[in-house]
C-alpha cells in the first residue's frame, strides 16, 4: 500500500491513534500501553500537584521518552476564561502551540459548551495556537469552528468515559460528508470494533483514553485498538460494498448441478 | 498578619509572604520548600503570567495562585 500519512496542522504522521495519558495505574503501565498503542499523538492535562507525591516527576519523564507530540488539553475547564488561560499556560509550559480545546456546558454528559468553544477558539486562534476542537456532531457548530480557521475538527463519538461508541451514525458520516479536514472521533470509545467502525466511515483517527487505561490489559488493549483503527483504515481506502436488501448468492449459480432437474 | 507579610492563596492553601514579594520571588521560595513541582506554569487570580513577567509581578494579600503541572489527561 502507497504511503498513507495523517497530516494535522501540517505534521505528518504514520500512526492514526491518539491516546490519552490518564487514568493509569502507573506512570509505567501509562507508558507501555503507548509504546504498545504506535501513536505518536499523547494527549496530557495540567493540575496542581504537590511534588511530594513523586507521581508527575516520573509521569513527565515516561512522557519525554515516548518522543510523542504532545497535545495538551483543556480538561474540566467551563468558561472561555478558564480554557484560554490554560490553554496558555500549556503553550509555555510544553512549548506548544497545539491545544486540544474543551469547554465543558454540563455535568451529567460532559457535553462541549459549543457557543464557549467557538468563541475561545477564535481567541486562541487569534493569539497564533493551533486548536483542535473536542466538539458535538454538530453540522453548524463545525462549520463555524473551520471557519473560525481549525484545520481539525474533533467531534465525539459518544460522552466521555461512557464507551457506548458511535451514538449518531448519521451526524457523524454527514460531518464526513461535508468537511475535507482531517476528523479525528475523539471520546466515547470502548471497543476496537468501534473504532474500526469510525475509521471505515472515513474519519482520519481516533482518541481515546479510557477503553485502554481501564482495561484489565492496557497494553494488550493498546494494540488491539491499534490494529482495529489501521484495519478501519484500509477498509475504507478498499471502499466498502453497498449494502443491499436481497441475497445475491457468491457461488455461481451457472453448472449448479440438481438444478430444476425431474424426472421424466 | 502583620503590616510585614501579606496572605496570599498557593493552589487553594494559605501563606504568608514578606510584604513587598513579587512572584519570582515566591516561587524562588516555594521551589527552595519543595511545594510546588520544577516544572510548572502560573496564573495569579485565573489570569496566566508568563515566565517573563514574574519578577513584575507585584503580589497583593489575597492573592490566588495557580501553579500547575503535567498530569494525565485525555
Amino acid at each position: 500500500m502507497q504511503s498513507d500519512e495523517l497530516t494535522l496542522y501540517g505534521k505528518t504522521f504514520t500512526s492514526r491513534f491518539l491516546l490519552g495519558t490518564a487514568l493509569y495505574e502507573s506512570p509505567e503501565q501509562m507508558r507501555d500501553s503507548v509504546s504498545a498503542s504506535g501513536a505518536e499523538i499523547v494527549t496530557l492535562g495540567l493540575r496542581r500537584q504537590n511534588p511530594s507525591a513523586g507521581d508527575g516527576e516520573r509521569f513527565w519523564q515516561h512522557i519525554r521518552e515516548t518522543g510523542c507530540t504532545l497535545l495538551p488539553n483543556t480538561a474540566g475547564c467551563k468558561s472561555v476564561k478558564e480554557a484560554v488561560n490554560l490553554a496558555q499556560m500549556s503553550r509555555e509550559l510544553f512549548d506548544t502551540d497545539w491545544v486540544k480545546l474543551e469547554v465543558i456546558g454540563d455535568d451529567y454528559n460532559l457535553q462541549p459548551d459549543p457557543f464557549a468553544l467557538l468563541e475561545a477558539t477564535q481567541e486562541l486562534i487569534s493569539q497564533g495556537f493551533k486548536v483542535l476542537p473536542y466538539c458535538t456532531d454538530d453540522l453548524i457548530l463545525c462549520q463555524k469552528l473551520v471557519e473560525a480557521g481549525c484545520q481539525v475538527l474533533m467531534p465525539w463519538g459518544a460522552p466521555i468515559g461512557t464507551g457506548r461508541g458511535l451514538l449518531n451514525r448519521y451526524a457523524l458520516k454527514a460531518l464526513r460528508e461535508r468537511f475535507n479536514c482531517p476528523l479525528v472521533v475523539d471520546a466515547g470509545l470502548g471497543a476496537p470494533s468501534q473504532a474500526a467502525e469510525a475509521m471505515e466511515m472515513g474519519y482520519d483517527a481516533v482518541l481515546l483514553n479510557t477503553a485502554v487505561a481501564k482495561a484489565q490489559n492496557p497494553p494488550l488493549m493498546a494494540k488491539a485498538f491499534a490494529g482495529a483503527i489501521k484495519s478501519g483504515r484500509e477498509a475504507y481506502l478498499a471502499g466498502l460494498m453497498q449494502t443491499r436488501q436481497t441475497a445475491s448468492p457468491s457461488t455461481p449459480t451457472i453448472g449448479q448441478p440438481f438444478w430444476h432437474q425431474q424426472k421424466t | 498578619m502583620s503590616n510585614r507579610t501579606i496572605e496570599v492563596f498557593l493552589n487553594g492553601e494559605s501563606c504568608l509572604l514578606p510584604a513587598g514579594s513579587d512572584l519570582a520571588d515566591a516561587i524562588e521560595h516555594w521551589l527552595s520548600e519543595q511545594q510546588i513541582p520544577e516544572k510548572f506554569a502560573a496564573a495569579i487570580n485565573g489570569e496566566f503570567v508568563p515566565r517573563s513577567a514574574y519578577a513584575d509581578t507585584l503580589l497583593g494579600s489575597g492573592d490566588l495562585i495557580d501553579i500547575v503541572a503535567p498530569v494525565g489527561g485525555g
